[in-house]
């Protein structure tokens, strides 16, 4: 566990998500795109069908979110993470499509940490419920995909130095399984 | 019998769901101001002081605290001797959340249906809670939760065998699966006795109890004590990295029950805890 912030710029490429290891702090600047639940369901339901993939995932990063509403003269309201584990039956297949890199919060299981060990693929952690705080990273936010699905529609977002930790690196290290024992007291 | 116009309630609903959202009560403030100082990891304290520093953005600059706004649950204590004029009471708390969510850029995060899934775009239905008491007043508690939290609550129906040992043994195992899931520091609110559908709202209640608040029972306010200590050992810490800071406080309610039971509640909620009162 380093110290010091890396600094990562969107896109991510196999090879950097390899070099981040659990317990880096890192600060994000670029394109990432939200999609929860819903989004995911529709995404890989729609391949399925044939139909393409609203956006290309290959070395990309999705934030499991779903902003609240901007207010006039704002690109978004508050934006924090939701909780991971509602996408692990989806994330296995997008890291597949390419995707190297997922922001959330909470546990993920064993197919997606498998995933991330096999393709090159990184976790990492927002600070849940600090939505306010985040807003203020994200400097343009549109949404490109399923605006019917209101918060839960597929955005765009423009961030800078976006904060995170890496939870579940691409070797399968895992900070929500070292760090808590580290504080038990019996 | 005192008149009160369902536009007043609405007004007021639609005030508190704002007021909630933007505005962490300062017993959640204090609790994790106050264990920025105790906290012993370095990646925990960095967490709870961001957890103040995003309170203080949400109240200045008049945006929610979590962008998961929840949904809207509403406990409505009506005095025998009003009489609502104006409209369905039951409506006018609806038309109050719509109002507010809208007014107040709130997310709008509730769907018609559990399966088929369409939203509402309004955040409504609430869940309503409406309780018949003397008087001619009305206490409204608007308690917006969200479900990162609400996911990992769970309802235990435990036999009268398994006594205050099976209730807190359940309590930590709850806490424990819950893990980094629901947002640590949570607050934990639990019911014990009535049956299964009261345990639910017994948990629920208790969470509109301030951080720090005991029962006047004496052996419930030490299981609160005791639940609050071996919730922090277990090592959970803020967002589940480490840490002796995994609940702010558990507050339990209890009712009486059948001879053949021990129902148990535990409703894990977030370090945004919210709530607004009001009395008309």
């Amino acid at each position: 566990m380093s110290d010091k912030t890396i600094n990562i710029t969107t896109p991510i490429s196999r090879e950097t998500a390899r070099s981040l290891k659990a317990g880096d702090s890192v600060s994000i600047s670029g394109v990432i795109y939200t999609a929860r639940d819903a989004a995911h369901k529709r995404m890989l339901e729609n391949l399925e069908k044939g139909i393409p993939l609203p956006v290309e995932l290959k070395d990309q990063t999705i934030y499991f979110a779903g902003p609240s509403p901007a207010k006039p003269g704002e690109p978004i309201g508050s934006v924090g993470p939701t909780t991971s584990y509602r996408m692990d039956a989806y994330s296995p297949k997008t890291i597949e499509l390419g995707l190297t890199c997922m922001i959330g919060k909470g546990a993920r299981n064993n197919d997606v940490i498998e995933a991330m060990k096999m393709y090159g693929a990184v976790y990492i952690g927002a600070v849940g419920g600090a939505g306010a705080l985040i807003s203020g990273c994200v400097k343009k936010a549109e949404v490109v995909a399923y605006p019917d699905l209101g918060s839960e529609a597929i955005h765009r977002l423009e961030v800078e130095n976006f904060p995170g930790i890496v939870i579940i690196d691409s070797e399968g290290t895992n900070l929500y399984e070292t760090e808590p024992p580290k504080y038990i007291q019996a | 019998m005192r008149e009160i116009n369902v536009e007043t309630v609405k007004n007021e609903i639609a005030r508190m769901c704002i007021e909630a959202n933007y505005d962490l009560n300062p017993d959640v403030y204090n609790a994790i101001e106050g264990a920025c100082a105790s906290e012993p990891s370095p990646i925990g304290r960095n967490i709870l002081s961001q957890l103040v520093k995003n309170a203080d953005i949400a109240k200045a600059s008049r945006k929610p605290i979590c962008q998961d706004t929840g949904m809207a649950v509403i406990f409505m204590e009506v005095g025998q001797d009003v009489h609502f004029v104006g409209g369905d009471i039951t409506e006018a708390v609806n038309e109050g959340v719509r109002k507010g969510y809208t007014e107040g850029y709130l997310r709008k995060s509730v769907v018609s249906d559990p399966i088929e899934r369409v939203n509402t775009k309004d955040n409504t239905p609430a869940v309503i809670h409406y309780n018949i008491v003397p008087g001619d007043k009305v206490k409204i508690d608007v308690a917006p939760k969200g479900f990162g939290s609400e996911n990992m609550s769970k309802v235990y129906m435990l036999k009268p065998s398994d006594g205050l040992e099976g209730v807190k043994d359940a309590v930590i195992d709850c806490i424990k699966k819950a893990g980094p899931n629901p947002c640590p520091p949570m607050v934990v609110g639990v019911g014990i006795g009535g049956n299964f559908e009261k345990v639910t709202e017994l948990a629920k209640r208790a969470l509109l109890r301030p951080i720090g608040s005991h029962s006047p029972i004496e052996y419930v306010k030490q299981t609160e004590e005791e639940l609050l200590e071996r919730a922090n050992a277990l090592g959970i810490g803020p967002q589940g990295l480490g840490g002796r800071t995994t609940v702010l406080g558990i507050n339990i309610e209890t009712y009486p029950t059948h001879i053949a039971g021990l129902p148990l509640a535990v409703n894990i909620s977030c370090h945004v805890t919210r709530h607004a009162s009001a009395i008309l």
